[in-house]
């Protein structure tokens, strides 16, 4: 399903040329719940922005279902970005402005459809993280658990059949980690969601199918 | 002050000699036309075919008058009897003296409301006479209240010139006159300020005291283009007050847009800034640069169409409170329409202006950098 294939990531300043990722070789099935582990600055969130077609590799390429997208330009960039893959972050970044069932709308804005069919999805994927009732709260309001489970919402509400987990737990405690941990898994499956998660916790990585393991930009595992 | 609104109702059809200027090597006079002068070289064009008539009116001078011990001021003119075939003046009661009143020197005249309210408690005033400037007037005519705006037209009182107390205006070049010409059509305008120009040249060659001067200049001008020329120093040498006044203008309402839009260029900078991670997060889930162009392209347009409607209350606030003041004598400002939806478009213009830069800022914000809070 996603295809990495001599992957180089290289970062140029005026003095300095620095290597985030170096000659990675990838295949990623489809249905796979894998996780990246490696030290911090070893190229984790560097290699899931290039999946998630966030950043380019500076060379070598990625394929998603055996199409290389190193041509796509911003439109068809953000078209896949929108249909296919879900992303969360470790800061959940959530629009504070935004209630809770606004924030979860955000991907549905950039397809056609009614506000009403748009509303109902949001609720729908609410619902599925258990936040049907919080809908009209804003971000500041919840707890980090919580804020992390719209994230999750966001993230699904556009049924994309990839899901790009940052450090999904990192900012929770051990509890709420469990729980978003058991909303991914559960994800996986029964709706067969291909995730790739990035995670410093060898808990959360024993309950994935593989490991990635990354050190100085090269793959090691 | 400019449209076609009582007693102006012809303003499309009317120009006016408003000023003169008489220049010499060392000496440069500029003031109001003298008697004299459009007597003798203005009053000759309304045998012009393109004239309809030509009046002549003074300044409106302060006049001080004493009412059963208390001191009265109001705004006097002397105006001849065309006056009030060039103007349309709205009567309540008489009507207008006539040529033939301010031929034979009649002590009469016109006033206004306001007048008739101050010497006569506004009941009627017609017949009854009326001391002004040491000297005493029949009222013939009430008119409603001019605003003082109308800056050929409104006083308080209006009596004919031939009352005036000497007869030396009659030679003066310079001195406190207008002259208001009334064309047959709006078409006629320009010949008849070629006319005026063309009638200057032949002025210049009998100038009053040519070791002094040696040239003269002035023009036929529209309420515009003579507001214009008032407004500019040696207005009376000016060619073309009117597109000067404009470019003045056109430069003033520039500077007072460009301010607040560098003002808003730098708030949208700064509020891209503060925005960054929700626009990675947009990026992420599917926006394209150009969908987020637009989003903050619309946004400015928002803001800019909320700010103009703010700017429409509080401008009927600013304009009730200066009726209600009674600043500007007998003036009921009104909100124009026409000129408010021109000012919403050059604000619209603007608003989407202000967000074009920051908005190509922000197509260039690489979604990681913006995930991680950065704007560059």
């Amino acid at each position: 399903m996603i295809h990495l294939q001599q992957v180089s990531k290289l970062y140029r300043t005026d003095r300095v040329e620095t290597t985030a990722l170096d000659n990675i070789n990838l295949e990623i099935g489809k249905g796979e719940f894998i996780s990246v582990m490696g030290p911090s600055g070893c190229g984790k969130s560097t290699l899931l922005n290039l999946m998630g077609l966030l950043d380019a590799p500076s060379s070598g390429s990625v394929a998603l279902d055996g199409k290389a997208i190193d041509r796509y330009g911003d439109r068809a960039l953000s078209r896949v970005r929108n249909e296919r893959i879900g992303f969360i972050f470790q800061q959940f970044h959530l629009v504070p402005d935004l209630s809770v069932v606004d924030n979860v709308e955000i991907p549905l804005l950039y397809r056609r459809m009614s506000n009403k069919e748009r509303r109902k999805a949001a609720l729908a994927a609410l619902d599925r993280v258990g936040l049907g009732s919080r809908t009209h709260h804003f971000p500041t309001q919840l707890s980090g658990g919580q804020q992390q489970r719209v994230a999750i919402a966001r993230a699904i509400v556009g049924r994309p059949n990839i899901l790009l987990a940052d450090e999904p737990t990192g900012n929770l405690d051990s509890q709420m980690g469990d729980e978003i941990m058991g909303i991914l898994e559960d994800l996986n499956q029964k709706e067969g969601t291909t995730i790739v998660m990035v995670t410093h916790d060898p808990r959360m990585a024993d309950k994935t199918h593989r490991v990635v393991r990354l050190f100085d930009g090269r793959q090691v595992q | 002050m400019f449209a076609a609104r009582t007693p102006e109702v012809h303003a499309d059809r009317m120009l006016g000699v408003y000023r003169l200027t008489l220049q010499g090597k060392d000496d440069t006079e500029t003031s109001q036309p003298g008697y004299g002068f459009l007597d003798r070289w203005v009053r000759p064009m309304a045998k012009l075919p393109s004239v309809e008539r030509i009046a002549f009116v003074t300044e409106a001078q302060t006049v001080v008058s004493y009412l059963n011990g208390r001191k009265i001021q109001s705004a006097l003119r002397r105006a001849d009897g065309e006056f009030w075939r060039v103007l349309d003046f709205d009567f309540v009661e008489g009507g207008p003296y006539t040529v033939a009143d301010d031929q034979a020197g009649r002590f009469v005249a016109v006033i206004n409301e306001t007048t008739r309210e101050r010497f006569f408690g506004g009941r009627p005033a017609m017949g009854k006479t009326i001391e002004a400037d040491g000297q005493r007037f029949r009222v013939v005519g009430v008119v409603r209240d001019v605003p003082v705006l109308r800056f050929s037209s409104s006083a308080d009182l209006w009596v004919p010139v031939t009352t005036a107390k000497t007869s030396a205006y009659k030679e003066e070049w310079l001195g406190n006159f207008y002259a208001l010409i009334l064309a047959r059509s709006h078409a006629d305008l320009p010949q008849i300020k070629a006319e005026v120009q063309s009638r200057l040249r032949e002025a210049e060659k009998q100038l009053p005291d040519p070791k002094t001067f040696k040239h003269l200049y002035t023009g036929a001008d529209t309420l515009f283009e003579g507001a214009a020329r008032m407004f500019l120093p040696a207005g009376g040498a000016v060619a073309n007050p009117g597109a000067r006044l404009q470019a003045a203008l056109l430069a003033l309402m520039l500077g007072f847009m460009l301010l607040p839009t560098i003002n808003l260029v730098n708030i949208n900078l700064s509020r891209i800034l503060d925005r960054a991670s929700e626009i990675g997060v947009r990026r992420a889930f599917g926006a394209s640069s150009r969908t987020l162009v637009g989003q903050l392209l619309i946004e400015n347009l928002v803001l800019t169409l909320i700010g103009a409607v703010l700017g429409l209350v509080l401008a009927l606030g600013v304009l009730r409170a200066f009726n209600v003041s009674g600043l500007i004598a007998h003036t009921q400002f009104q909100l124009n329409f026409r000129i408010f939806f021109y000012g919403l478009a050059i604000a619209v213009f603007f608003g989407l202006f202000s967000g074009v830069y920051p908005a190509w800022r922000m197509s260039k914000l690489h979604p990681v950098q913006a995930l991680r809070g950065r704007s560059a």
